[in-house]
């Protein structure tokens, strides 16, 4: 994809500032944007070794288990299909649990088995079943307890309160979330009847 | 308000927490466990380096050579009608796309009119809420040769929206 953008970013700026005369900016901007990007990454150094030790003692201990009956009920009212199937239940709920907590190395292994696991019952291995869809958008929903990312970015950048975003970051990706999933139950509705 | 700021900051002091006696107490070396992570975290980072310095050029491109101004007076008049901040704009069509350019144009938002302002926060909120939507659908997709994804994009892009107009009007709201 960035094969893509990339150029165009570079194209468009680069001629416009060529043709109408901003190269004086356009020549300060490339090198403050290198000094930001190393800023950003020097913080983000700092917060992702410090997130990732502390996600993996809760990877090492149990905790991921534990957490997975919490979410039975929801599993059951999100994935109907599986109700007989304990085990990639299972799978799915430890994914969830990963992405929630911020463990994205360990969250895309576990999502790609229940992937495996899922396609396995598919009856259509060209096409995705109601389940996968539902799995893969509550995927893309990114509900996180601790959005280290930009918590990194407002730190590097001098923000007097780099965690005063958590709060609203949790009404934002539950709503996203409640939508994805309703968009799934209902197009999977919609693509039913007109199947049959 | 008073309240939720304390939430916000009590959530990842209280998840080290957790974990940390969580680890004591089912008897793991947890600064071992620790470090393993820590060295796993640098390797990341360095990972998306390359990435972040080609497209903060890029993206401090964009907008010191005067084009973003162009293009956000496009889509101006279209914005204000549902009340979006154009600034956030180009934020909001590359999020869904790449991970590490919306990172850059965060950064950029920031820069320019503050982290703790409304266009600031909004970024971040935007950031914190929403996922690199097309990328994980091709993963997920692809590990199994799925060829037919139906309604999935769709349904995606649905939440991406919601969190994107979710994220401004929380932010409108606590500001």
């Amino acid at each position: 994809m960035l094969n893509i953008v990339w150029p165009i970013f570079i194209i468009i700026s680069f001629s416009y500032a060529i043709f109408f005369g901003n190269l004086n900016s356009l020549n300060a901007e490339i090198f403050s944007s290198l000094e930001n990007a190393i800023k950003l990454s020097i913080n983000l150094l700092g917060t992702i070794c410090l997130w990732n030790g502390i996600m993996q003692i809760a990877s090492k201990t149990t905790v991921i288990d534990k957490l997975t009956s919490f979410l039975r009920p929801i599993i059951r009212y999100l994935f109907p299909d599986l109700k007989k199937k304990p085990k990639i239940q299972k799978e799915i709920s430890m994914n969830m649990i990963a992405n929630i907590l911020g463990l994205g190395n360990a969250a895309t292994p576990l999502g790609l088995k229940a992937m495996k696991s899922m396609q396995e019952e598919n009856e259509d291995k060209d096409v995705l079943s109601d389940s996968m869809a539902m799995f893969i958008v509550i995927n893309t929903a990114s509900i996180q307890i601790i959005p280290t990312t930009v918590i990194a970015i407002r730190n590097s950048l001098g923000s007097a309160n780099p965690t005063s975003i958590v709060f609203p970051v949790w009404i934002a990706t539950i709503c996203a979330a409640i939508c994805g999933i309703i968009a799934v139950k209902i197009l999977i509705k919609v693509t039913k009847k007109r199947g049959k | 308000m008073q309240f939720l700021n304390f939430v916000s900051n009590l959530a990842m002091p209280l998840i080290i927490l957790i974990i940390v006696i969580y680890g004591l107490k089912e008897k793991r070396k947890v600064f071992d466990d620790f470090l393993d992570g820590a060295k796993e975290g640098i390797g990341i980072v360095l990972s998306i380096f390359p990435t972040l310095i080609g497209l903060f050029v890029a993206i401090g491109a964009l907008r010191s050579s005067g084009i973003l101004d162009i293009i956000i007076r496009i889509l101006n008049p279209i914005l204000s009608m549902i009340n979006f901040p154009t600034e956030l704009m180009p934020l909001a069509m590359l999020r869904p796309i790449s991970g590490s350019s919306s990172i850059a144009i965060a950064t950029d938002i920031m820069t320019n009119y503050g982290t703790d302002t409304e266009l600031g926060m909004m970024a971040s909120v935007i950031m914190g809420s929403t996922e690199t939507t097309l990328y994980t659908i091709a993963v997920y997709t692809s590990c199994v040769k799925i060829k037919k994804t139906r309604f999935i994009l769709l349904a995606a892009l649905t939440a991406d929206i919601v969190g994107i107009i979710t994220s401004v009007v929380v932010c409108r709201f606590l500001s």
